[in-house]
C-alpha cells in the first residue's frame, strides 16, 4: 500500500499541514485537499501546462510532482496572484487584451508568464512565445495571450521604474 | 489518472540513497525530475513498489569546469543548463539541445541525470553525450564507478547502471581549439519527442576534419553512434559531397520504426538531412563562426 506522510506546505503565503498518500499528486492536493480549484487539470500527460504552479519560485506542472515532494516548500497558485481586489498586472493584461477565450489554460499561462517576466522583464515576442511553449491553448488564442503578456511586462517595468525613482 | 501505490523514501545523502537501493533491489525506482517516471506511473506502464526521491540530497546539482571537463551534477535541472553562460559560451552542442528538450516547464524540473539514466533512445542527452564522448559516474555500495558513455546504453530503457547504483555526475571533455558541435532536431511540436535528431562534435585543423563523433536520437532501439557517418568526414575535408555521404551513411545505419511520427523511409531521410545540417553548423562553429 501507499505510505502516508504528514506534510507542511506554505501555499500562497499561508502554512498548511495535511496528511497525504505518497501517490497524491500536487495538483490533486491543491484542488481536492485545499479546494484551490484555480489550478486546472488539462491533459493528464504532462503536456498542456494548465496545472502550472510555482514550487519554491519555479514554474512546474503540478500534475507531475507528488504532494509529498512539496513538504517544506512554498507553493504559489493563480489564487495568490491578485492583491485583494487589485488584479496582478498579468491578470489585468489578460483582461484588457482579451488574452483568453474559454479560459481553461489561463491559470497555467499566468503562472508560466510570471516566471518568464521574472527572468526576462522585457521579452521580445519570440521570447514570449518560447517561454509559454509548454502551455497549450486549445482555443489557439496565442496572439492575444502574447499581447496580454507584453501589456503586463510594460506595466511591471513602469512600476519598477517608479519604485526606483 | 493516479499512479499505483508505492512506498516513498526521501534520503538526504547519496550514501543513504544507495543503501536504500541496495536493500530494495529492483522493486525501487529513483525519482529525480520525475518527468518520464511519473507519466509512466500514471499510465501504469511503471508500477514500482518503492520510490527513492533524490531531490532532497544536497550537492548533486552543479555545472562547472574542472580538470579539463565540464562536470554536471546528475540532479542538475535542464533549465540550469539552458541558462548557463558557461554552457552557452563553450558547449554549443549541449546548448543547442538544452533549448529543445521537452518544454520550458518540463526543463524546470527534468534533470540531466534522469534524461540519461532512463536510457530512452527518444531522449536528447544520450546522443549529445555520445557525441561528446562523455563519461558517467555512478555511486554504488562499493564506491564510485566511471562508465564511458559508449558502454552506458545497453538496451531499450536499459543502462549499464546496476539496481543499487545511483548516477551522480556527467563529465564532458572540454573542447579543444578548432572544435565545434551542434544538435539539430525535428519535432512535430514543442514537447514531443524527436522524429529524429543528430548530435555532432568535431575538430577542424584548417580545412581538414581531424576528429568527429556523431550520434542520433530516436531512430534506433538503443541510443546510437553513427560510425559510418563519422568515417565519411573523419580525416577528410568536409565538402558538400562528404557531408552528403555522411548523411546517407547515417540514414543507412540507423534503425527507425514506423510510428505516428512517420514511416521508416521518412525517418531515414530526415536523419540524412539533420546529420548534414548538424555537420555544417559544427564545422562553421569549429572555424569560429556562430
Amino acid at each position: 500500500m501507499s505510505s502516508r506522510h504528514g506534510i507542511t506546505v506554505t501555499v500562497n503565503g499561508a502554512q498548511v499541514t495535511r496528511e497525504v498518500d505518497a501517490r497524491t499528486l500536487l495538483v490533486h492536493f491543491l484542488r481536492e485537499d485545499l479546494s484551490l480549484t484555480g489550478t486546472h487539470i488539462g491533459c493528464d500527460t504532462t503536456s498542456c501546462g494548465a496545472c502550472t504552479v510555482h514550487l519554491d519560485g519555479v514554474a512546474v506542472k503540478s500534475c507531475t510532482v507528488f504532494a509529498v515532494q512539496a513538504d517544506g516548500a512554498n507553493v504559489d497558485t493563480v489564487e495568490g496572484l491578485a492583491d485583494g481586489a487589485t488584479l496582478h498586472p498579468l491578470q489585468e493584461g489578460f483582461w484588457e487584451k482579451h488574452g483568453l477565450q474559454c479560459g481553461y489554460c489561463t491559470p497555467g499561462m499566468l503562472m508560466a508568464a510570471k516566471e518568464l517576466l521574472a527572468r526576462n522583464p522585457d521579452p521580445t515576442e519570440e521570447e514570449i512565445r518560447f517561454g509559454i511553449s509548454g502551455n497549450l491553448c486549445r482555443c489557439t488564442g496565442y496572439n492575444k495571450i502574447v499581447e496580454a503578456i507584453q501589456y503586463a511586462a510594460q506595466k511591471l517595468r513602469e512600476a519598477g521604474e517608479e519604485a526606483h525613482a | 489518472m493516479i499512479p499505483g501505490e508505492f512506498e516513498y523514501h526521501a534520503p538526504s545523502t547519496v550514501e543513504d540513497a544507495v543503501s536504500l537501493l541496495d536493500t530494495l533491489g529492483d522493486e525501487a525506482k529513483v525519482l529525480a525530475g520525475g518527468h518520464s517516471l511519473v507519466p509512466a506511473m500514471r499510465f501504469r506502464l511503471a508500477q514500482p513498489r518503492h520510490l527513492v526521491d533524490i531531490n532532497r540530497i544536497a550537492g548533486l546539482s552543479y555545472v562547472r569546469e574542472e580538470d579539463g571537463h565540464l562536470v554536471i551534477g546528475a540532479l542538475t535541472r535542464e533549465s540550469e543548463l539552458e541558462h548557463s553562460s558557461l554552457v552557452a559560451g563553450r558547449y554549443p552542442l549541449l546548448a543547442d539541445a538544452g533549448r529543445v528538450i521537452a518544454d520550458p516547464l518540463v526543463r524546470n524540473r527534468g534533470t540531466v541525470g534522469g534524461n540519461l539514466a532512463h536510457a530512452d533512445p527518444a531522449n536528447d542527452h544520450p546522443a549529445v553525450m555520445l557525441a561528446y564522448g562523455a563519461t558517467l559516474v555512478a555511486r554504488g555500495p562499493g564506491g564510485e564507478r566511471v562508465i564511458p558513455v559508449d558502454d552506458f546504453f545497453v538496451g531499450l530503457f536499459e543502462s549499464a547502471l546496476k539496481p543499487n547504483e545511483l548516477l551522480v555526475e556527467i563529465r564532458i571533455p572540454s573542447p579543444g581549439a578548432g572544435s565545434g558541435g551542434a544538435y539539430r532536431k525535428l519535432e512535430r511540436k514543442v514537447g514531443d519527442y524527436a522524429i529524429s535528431a543528430a548530435a555532432v562534435q568535431l575538430t577542424m585543423d584548417g580545412s581538414m576534419c581531424t576528429a568527429a563523433r556523431i550520434a542520433l536520437t530516436n531512430v534506433s532501439p538503443v541510443p546510437m553512434r553513427a560510425n559510418a557517418a563519422e568515417a565519411e568526414i573523419l580525416g577528410e575535408e568536409p565538402t558538400e559531397d562528404a557531408i552528403e555521404a555522411a548523411g546517407r551513411a547515417a540514414a543507412a545505419e540507423c534503425d527507425p520504426s514506423a510510428d505516428l511520427r512517420g514511416s521508416e523511409e521518412y525517418k531515414r531521410d530526415i536523419t540524412r538531412v539533420l546529420v548534414k545540417r548538424a555537420i555544417r553548423a559544427a564545422v562553421t562553429r569549429a572555424q569560429g563562426g556562430a
